[in-house]
């Protein structure tokens, strides 16, 4: 019995049809966001990911940093001249407040000692530059070009010249991601400087000012006061310089009074950025009350029904 | 020797020359230059009009060479792309993967208009590949963003004859300067 081939020759040979695999791989992606939403398993993939794409990013940066050496070659001699001239002036008008503050510091240890209050930084910042900002829209992200590589942890706060700029959230080998205090989920536990009321800091997204909620109309603040951090959460060490207290709307009809501010760290302009190690040690948690003082737990657990024993 | 094709000749390769086979390396090339060109550290404008150009190269080559890339390359490429830019995994690859599927479908239809036109299409595509990164986000629980979201797309439209005509010189027949 004659024999025919039936399969088509192999240059018509083309796999799945394209839907079939549109559906296949769409299912795999849907699955993809689901575990990276609910579960976080897939970190490792995503550091695997990571170290592949890092050569293209360091390529990336090559053109902007090749303009950057030839714009400074170029700087004139006067240019420089002027610089040194202010930077002379400048370090004569720090002088005293630098002479005062070996003083200063001591003193400060001495009166650390006395009250027993731990150290409150981490050893170490690390100063990192910008690698390129996050494209995505619905995030304010940026990424820098140290990661476990020079011992950064996720958590630690992020600062430039003038104040925070964010928080560590992932490392990766050779760079981490810093989301920014303008993240629309990035909250930071702040002090009001002059008056020292406390309160948090909510990120709005992008091209919206961070603001205050939940302050009281009646709540001690201008426009124009600066946050402080609070040092609270154990994340970012007291002190910081956050925000400036933008507009304030105080409605006596509204339950909380409508405050905006604006960063004061240059979060979407500051190319050199320092990372700041965590606080030494999480504030110690408030004592639960104990058999010691028998009276107090006596009617506690009477009031609640014996609901403590 | 090569020759930059003129104005006049605004279109995909026309019915009097007949491309040189596609190098393979070369899309994997311009796929990797597409990749760091999204890596760029942009700010300011310059962020907010930067088009997807790993979205307009893959269209590119899923509409000229479906043979090479298709649904799978471009899922892949989106994986990377989720890891760059630190959004949730499978993100950009879900909105590549459509992306490629439909230019599979619409590339015959594309590939007969001259460019202009078909930019107004890519735009389309594009528009439909930000959009299912909206959808994702917004599920997700993420506000709706401003109106500069619908910017990219555009932009990346407005490229498509550039990336065009860039992707394709390789590919151009090499003609004798008498013949000009």
């Amino acid at each position: 019995m004659p024999y025919l081939p039936v399969e088509p020759p192999p240059f018509f040979r083309r796999g799945p049809s394209p839907l079939a695999r549109l559906a296949f791989f769409g299912f795999i992606s849907i699955a993809l966001l689901f575990v990276d939403t609910r579960y976080h398993y897939l970190e490792g993939l995503r550091h695997v990911a990571a170290t592949i794409l890092y050569p293209l990013q360091r390529a990336a940066q090559m053109p902007g940093e090749a303009l950057g050496w030839v714009g400074s070659y170029f700087v004139s001699l006067r240019d420089l001249s002027d610089d040194n001239a202010t930077l002379k002036r400048q370090s004569v008008e720090h002088a005293a407040a630098a002479q005062s503050f070996a003083a200063t510091q001591e003193e400060n240890v001495r009166l650390r000692a006395l009250l027993d209050v731990r150290t409150r930084y981490g050893t170490g910042a690390k100063a990192v530059e910008v690698l390129y900002t996050g494209r995505d829209p619905f995030a304010q992200k940026l990424f820098v070009d140290k990661g476990t590589d020079a011992e950064i942890r996720a958590g630690e706060a992020v600062i430039d010249a003038d104040g925070v700029v964010g928080q560590v959230t992932r490392v990766y080998p050779y760079m981490s991601e810093v989301t920014l205090v303008t993240d629309k989920d990035h909250a930071v536990p702040v002090q009001v400087q002059r008056s020292g009321v406390r309160s948090v800091l909510y990120g709005s997204g992008a091209g919206r000012p961070p603001e205050l909620r939940f302050m009281a109309p009646s709540a001690d603040i201008q426009v124009g006061d600066v946050l402080v951090t609070s040092g609270l959460d154990g994340t970012y060490p007291p002190g910081l310089a956050v925000a400036r207290v933008a507009t304030l709307e105080r409605d006596t009809g509204q339950i909380f009074a409508r405050i905006t501010c604006a960063p004061l760290a240059g979060v979407d302009r500051s190319e050199h950025l320092l990372v700041v190690g965590r606080q030494a040690a999480a504030m110690p948690r408030p004592e639960e009350p104990t058999a010691q003082d028998p009276a107090r737990k006596m009617g506690k657990s009477k009031r609640r029904g014996g609901a403590n024993p | 020797m090569m020759v930059l094709p003129s104005i006049g000749q605004l279109s995909t390769a026309g019915s009097d020359e007949i491309l040189q086979p596609v190098r393979p390396w070369f899309i994997v090339a311009t796929l990797l230059a597409a990749l760091a060109a999204n890596l760029l550290p942009l700010t300011g404008v310059a962020l907010a009009l930067r088009p997807d150009f790993i979205a307009l190269v893959l269209l590119y080559w899923c509409i000229q060479e479906p043979r090479y890339v298709g649904v799978g390359v471009a899922w892949t490429v989106g994986l990377l792309m989720d890891v760059g830019d630190a959004t949730l995994f499978g993100q950009h690859a879900l909105a590549y993967a459509f992306l490629a599927y439909s230019a599979e479908y619409f590339r015959r239809r594309v590939l007969r208009f001259p460019l202009w036109q078909q930019a107004a299409q890519v735009a389309v595509l594009l528009a439909l590949c930000a959009g299912i990164v909206l959808l994702v986000r917004v599920v997700g629980g993420a506000p709706l963003p401003r109106w500069t979201y619908a910017v990219p797309p555009l932009v990346g439209a407005l490229l498509w004859p550039a990336v065009t005509m860039l992707l394709q010189w390789p590919q151009r027949p090499q003609r004798s300067a008498v013949e000009l």
